[in-house]
C-alpha cells in the first residue's frame, strides 16, 4: 500500500552512511540540500523533507498533515489531478510519500536521468496546488477508509492508540498520525489550505537526492527550481509543548473481543538523539538489544521464553529519532497458562536484575560489531540511505550528527548503559497496558 | 499536459541498467547450478537459495510440519544449541532466513566478507546438521499455535482460510501451511527430521550469489554448503482445477471494515500468453497507481484506500486474485464497481494507450529493480525457478514491447470471467447476502 504513515514509534534507530560520499548546500532561501552518492546502477531517489508532521497540527484538525499529503497528488496550475504520478509511472518510476509526527516527505524513484523532470513538478507542487470540494470530499473518505484499514480493524492498532494517548498528556506525540477518527470527519478544503500556506515552503524543507548524481549538477538543478521559490516569512518557530513531570504510574486495560492473544505492553518516555548530544541515546540502543533485542541472546528472551518459559515473545525497542522526547518500550506475551500479571512480574524481575548484575563484555562486543557490520549492509540501500539523512534533518539533527552517530555508537560504556537504565525504567515515568478480549483475562 | 516530451528517453536509460550487469552463471563439481554477479563495491554477500516443494510436501496427517521444521532450523545444531547456534551468528554480524512458502522453501543469508568462511560454515551445520531439540520443538510449537489462534481473528486470514478451502480442498492449497491447533501438537522430533529430508533436497534446487566474492569459489563452496544433502526428494504433489464458482459468501465478524478477497481461475507462468496477461493485470489492478480498479474504487468514489489484483500462477495451479477493503455500509458498492470494472474490461477490453502507457511503464521500472546486492540476488533466483534464460533481462522488455493490442484484449475477453468471479467478504456489510 502506498502513501504510508511512518511508523514513528516502532522504527528502531538508523544506522550511518560513509560520511565521505554526501555533500550539503544550502541555497538563498533557506532550503537545504543532502546529495549521497552512489554510482553503482544509473538510478537516482529524488526526496522531498518538510519539517511538519502530525505533531505540529492545529489543535482540532488531527490528520491534516497526512491529509494534505494525500491532496498533493491531486491539481497544481500545470498539472492535471493524478498526472503527477502518470507522469512519473510514464517514465519509468515509481513515487510515493509518507507523514510522521515530525515530517511530511514525497519521493520519486527514477532513471538518474530524469531527476530534472522531478524536481520541476515536485518544485510546482510546493506553492501550486489547486484542490477543489470535490478532492476534499472524496478524499476524506479515502484517509477514513485508511484508518479503518489500519486502526479500527485492528485492535493491537487501537490499544497503541490508547497507550501513547496516555504516555503524552501534553505533547502532540499523544495523537494518532491519521488524526482521531472524528476530527478527521471534519477536515475540510480550508483547514488542508491554510496548513499547506504556512508550511510548503522551501525555508521548512530539505531535498535529498541519492544515486548516480553529480554534487554539482544537482546543486544547479536545485536552484533552478527550488531556489526560485521565495521563503515563507510567516514560518512559526517549532516550538511544542512539553510534557510535564509524570509523577505516577499509568495503567490502562484495553479489552477487544476480537483479540486473541493477550499481551503486555510497557513504555516509559526516553530521550531522543538530540543534535550534538547523542550519547545517551546511543546507550538506549544497547539497553534495547540487551534487555529484548534477540530472544535467543538478550535478557528478556533468555529468562522469560527460555529459563521460565513464561513468554511466548519478549522484545524491547527504542526509536532515538524524534524531534522531542521519545519512548522505550517492552512488549511480552505470555506462554499458555501464565496469566498478565504473572509475566508482567517476570519482565519486572527480569529488569530488576540486569539493573543489579554486570553487563556482559562479550554481549557488548558482539553487538558493536553488528552495529558496524549494519554500516556496510546499509550502504547497499539507497534509498534507505536518503531516508536516514531525511529523517534526521527533519527531526533536529545536522549532516555532522548523522555522520558522527556511527562512532557514537562504538563507544558506548556498559557504566553508560546501566546509568540510562536506572533513569529511564522507572515505572512512574511509565504506561503500562494490558490488551485483552475479555475481563477475564485481566488478571 | 508538460513534460511528455521526456518520455522517449527511457529506453535508451533501461539498456544501460542492464547490459553492465554480469550474471556468470555456474555448475559445481557436484551439480550445483548458480547464478553469480561479482560487485567488490561493497564488502558483502548476499546469497539466496530456493527449493522447489515447501510445505506442499507435507504428509497426510503432518499438516504444519514442513512450516515448523523450517522455523527450527535457526534453533540448534551439530554442537550448538538453539542460544549457543544464535550467539555465534550474531558474533558474525551476519543474518540468516529461514522460510516455508506453499511451494518453495527460501534460504537467504547475508554476511560480510571477512567472515565468509565462518559464516558459511555455519549455515552449513544449520541446514545439514539441525538438532531439532525437544525443548525447542516445544517452544517454536507454542509459537506456532499463538500465531494459527490469532488467525482465526484476523477477517484477511479468515477470507483466505475459506476462499483456499472452498477452492482446493483436499489438495495442500487448500489449508494453512501452519496447520491446525490439533495437527501441530501431535508433531514429533521424528517428523521435523522426515520434513526436513523431505523439504531440503538438491534436485529442485536454485542459487543466486551477488557482492564481494569470485565466481571461481562458488562452485567448491556450494559443494561444501549443500553437497551433503539428500539428492531427491519426494513426488510433488498434483496438479489442482480452482473449484470455487462465482458467487459471494458473506462472513459475520463483527469489525468497522468488510475486507473482500475475490477471484477466479488465472493462467500458467509457461503459457505464451503470459507478457499479455501481466500487462492485463496491470491494467486492471496492479502494482502502479494507475490501474482501472484503483481509479474506479479510491479516486473516483473514495470506497477504499487500496485495492488490487494479482496474478497467482503456482506450481500446482493457477489463480487471478484481487482484495479490497471497505466500510461495512460500503462494501457492496465496492463490490459492484468491482465486478463493472471486470466486466467492461473482458468485454471491450483496453485501449491503445492505456497498452502504450502500461509498457512504457513497466519497461522503464523493470531496470529500477536491480539496484542493490539483495535485490539482485533475490530477482536472479526467481527467473531460475521459473526457468527463465540468464539474456532474459535482456530480452524482456522487448517481449512485453511485442505484445499487440489484439492479443492482450483476446486474452481479456478469455481470463476475465465475471461470472465466476468468488468473493469471499468478512466483516458485516450492508446488503450483501451469501449466494449460496
Amino acid at each position: 500500500m502506498y502513501r504510508l504513515i511512518a511508523c514513528f514509534i516502532a522504527c528502531l534507530t538508523a544506522a550511518p552512511v560513509w560520511a565521505e560520499d554526501v555533500t550539503t548546500y544550502r541555497l538563498d532561501n533557506g532550503m537545504d540540500v543532502v546529495v549521497i552518492e552512489d554510482h553503482r546502477a544509473p538510478v537516482a531517489v529524488h526526496m522531498l523533507w518538510y519539517k511538519v508532521g502530525s505533531a505540529d497540527e492545529p489543535v482540532g484538525a488531527s490528520g491534516v498533515a497526512h491529509f494534505l499529503e494525500h491532496l498533493l497528488f491531486k491539481a497544481t496550475d500545470q498539472l492535471e489531478s493524478g498526472e503527477f504520478s502518470a507522469i512519473v509511472a510514464a517514465n519509468g518510476g515509481s513515487d510515493n510519500a509518507f507523514t510522521s509526527h515530525d515530517y511530511t516527505a514525497y519521493f520519486q524513484r527514477v532513471a538518474a536521468d530524469r531527476l530534472e523532470l522531478m524536481m520541476q513538478m515536485e518544485s510546482n507542487r510546493m506553492n501550486n496546488l489547486r484542490i477543489t470540494e470535490a478532492d476534499v470530499e472524496t478524499e476524506r473518505d479515502v484517509v477514513l477508509e485508511e484508518r479503518n484499514q489500519r486502526t479500527e480493524n485492528n485492535p493491537g492498532a487501537l490499544a497503541r492508540e490508547q497507550f501513547v494517548a496516555a504516555q503524552y498528556q501534553n505533547h502532540r506525540y499523544g495523537v494518532p498520525i491519521i488524526g482521531w477518527k472524528h476530527e478527521m470527519e471534519d477536515l475540510s478544503l480550508k483547514d488542508a489550505l491554510d496548513f499547506y500556506d504556512l508550511y510548503y515552503s522551501p525555508n521548512n524543507a530539505i531535498l535529498v537526492v541519492a544515486g548516480d548524481v553529480q554534487p554539482d549538477e544537482v546543486h544547479a538543478l536545485a536552484k533552478q527550481y527550488y531556489g526560485v521559490i521565495p521563503a515563507e516569512e510567516n514560518l512559526p518557530e517549532r516550538i511544542r509543548p512539553e510534557e510535564p513531570p509524570q509523577r505516577a504510574e499509568r495503567r490502562i486495560t484495553y479489552v477487544d473481543q476480537r483479540v486473541s492473544q493477550p499481551y503486555v505492553s510497557r513504555s516509559y518516555l526516553a530521550p531522543e538523539r538530540d543534535s550534538g548530544a547523542q550519547k545517551e541515546a546511543a546507550a538506549l540502543v544497547y539497553l534495547a538489544d540487551l534487555l529484548g533485542g534477540s530472544p535467543f541472546t538478550s535478557a528478556l528472551g533468555k529468562a522469560l521464553q527460555f529459563d521460565t518459559q513464561t513468554a511466548i515473545y519478549a522484545r524491547a525497542g527504542y526509536g532515538g529519532q524524534s524531534l522531542d522526547d521519545t519512548t522505550f518500550s517492552l512488549t511480552v506475551v505470555p506462554a499458555e497458562g501464565i496469566s498478565l500479571s504473572q509475566v508482567e512480574a517476570a519482565m519486572d524481575d527480569t529488569l530488576a536484575k540486569f539493573l543489579e548484575a554486570e553487563i556482559d563484555q562479550a554481549r557488548m562486543k558482539s553487538i558493536r560489531s553488528q552495529l558496524r557490520a549494519s554500516e556496510i549492509y546499509v550502504k547497499d540501500n539507497m534509498q534507505g540511505l536518503a531516508r536516514r539523512y531525511g529523517a534526521a534533518l527533519t527531526q533536529g539533527l545536522t549532516v555532522e550528527d548523522v555522520q558522527a552517530w556511527p562512532q557514537i555508537l562504538q563507544e558506548v560504556t556498559a557504566e553508560e548503559i546501566k546509568a540510562v537504565a536506572r533513569k529511564v525504567l522507572d515505572r512512574k515515568q511509565a504506561v503500562t497496558g494490558w490488551v485483552v478480549s475479555n475481563q477475564e483475562e485481566a488478571k | 499536459m508538460m513534460y511528455r516530451f521526456i518520455v522517449a528517453a527511457v529506453f535508451a536509460a533501461s539498456a544501460n541498467i542492464v547490459s553492465a550487469l554480469e550474471i556468470e552463471e555456474i555448475t559445481s563439481d557436484g551439480g550445483i547450478n548458480a547464478w553469480v554477479v561479482e560487485e567488490p563495491a561493497i564488502p558483502f554477500v548476499a546469497l539466496e537459495i530456493r527449493v522447489r516443494g515447501g510445505t506442499s510436501l507435507d504428509v497426510e496427517g503432518k499438516r504444519g510440519a514442513i512450516n515448523l521444521m523450517t522455523a527450527l532450523i535457526e534453533e540448534g545444531s551439530g554442537d550448538l544449541d538453539a542460544q549457543a547456534f544464535q550467539t555465534r551468528l550474531e558474533d558474525l554480524a551476519a543474518s540468516f532466513s529461514f522460510r516455508a512458502y506453499d511451494d518453495t522453501m527460501s534460504i537467504s543469508a547475508r554476511f560480510l566478507t571477512e567472515n565468509q568462511d565462518e559464516v558459511l560454515a555455519l549455515l552449513r551445520q544449520a541446514l545439514t546438521d539441525p538438532r531439532f531439540d525437544q525443548a525447542a520443538i516445544d517452544r517454536v510449537r507454542a509459537q506456532v499455535i499463538s500465531g494459527i489462534a490469532s488467525d482465526e481473528k484476523n477477517p484477511n486470514r479468515i477470507a483466505g482460510a475459506y476462499f483456499d478451502s472452498a477452492g482446493f480442498g483436499a489438495h495442500p492449497y487448500g489449508t494453512s501451511d501452519d496447520g491446525t491447533v490439533e495437527s501441530v501438537n501431535a508433531l514429533t522430533q521424528a517428523d521435523m527430521f522426515a520434513a526436513h529430508s523431505a523439504a531440503l533436497t538438491r534436485d529442485r534446487m536454485f542459487v543466486s550469489a551477488v557482492g564481494d566474492i569470485t565466481t571461481d569459489e562458488i562452485g567448491p563452496m556450494l559443494d561444501a554448503l549443500l553437497g551433503d544433502l539428500p539428492a531427491e526428494g519426494p513426488p510433488m504433489p498434483e496438479a489442482v482445477e480452482f473449484a470455487l464458482d462465482g458467487g459471494v459468501t458473506v462472513i459475520d465478524f463483527e469489525t468497522p471494515q468488510s475486507v473482500a478477497l475475490f477471484g477466479h481461475k488465472g493462467i500458467k507462468r509457461d503459457d505464451d500468453r503470459y507478457f499479455a496477461a501481466y500487462l492485463l493485470n496491470e491494467v486492471l489492478g496492479g502494482s502502479g497507481r494507475e490501474s482501472r480498479l484503483m481509479y474506479e474504487v479510491r479516486e473516483k468514489r473514495g470506497l477504499t484506500y487500496g485495492i488490487s489484483s494479482f496474478l497467482v500462477p503456482k506450481l500446482h495451479a493457477e489463480l487471478l486474485l484481487g482484495q479490497v477493503a471497505s466500510g461495512n455500509d460500503t462494501m457492496a458498492e465496492a463490490i459492484a464497481v468491482t465486478r463493472d470494472v471486470w466486466t467492461d474490461l473482458a468485454v471491450n477490453g483496453m485501449t491503445q494507450v492505456e497498452l502504450d502507457e502500461i509498457k512504457t511503464y513497466l519497461t522503464g521500472a523493470y531496470p529500477l529493480r536491480f539496484d542493490g546486492n539483495a535485490e539482485i540476488a533475490g530477482i536472479m533466483v526467481g527467473m531460475q525457478m521459473i526457468g527463465l534464460p540468464v539474456d532474459y533481462i535482456d530480452t524482456r522488455n522487448e517481449k512485453l514491447n511485442a505484445v499487440t493490442l489484439d492479443e492482450v484484449n483476446a486474452l481479456a475477453a478469455d481470463l476475465l470471467q465475471p461470472d465466476d468471479l468468488h468473493f469471499v467478504v468478512v466483516g458485516q456489510p450492508v446488503g450483501l447476502e451469501s449466494t449460496d
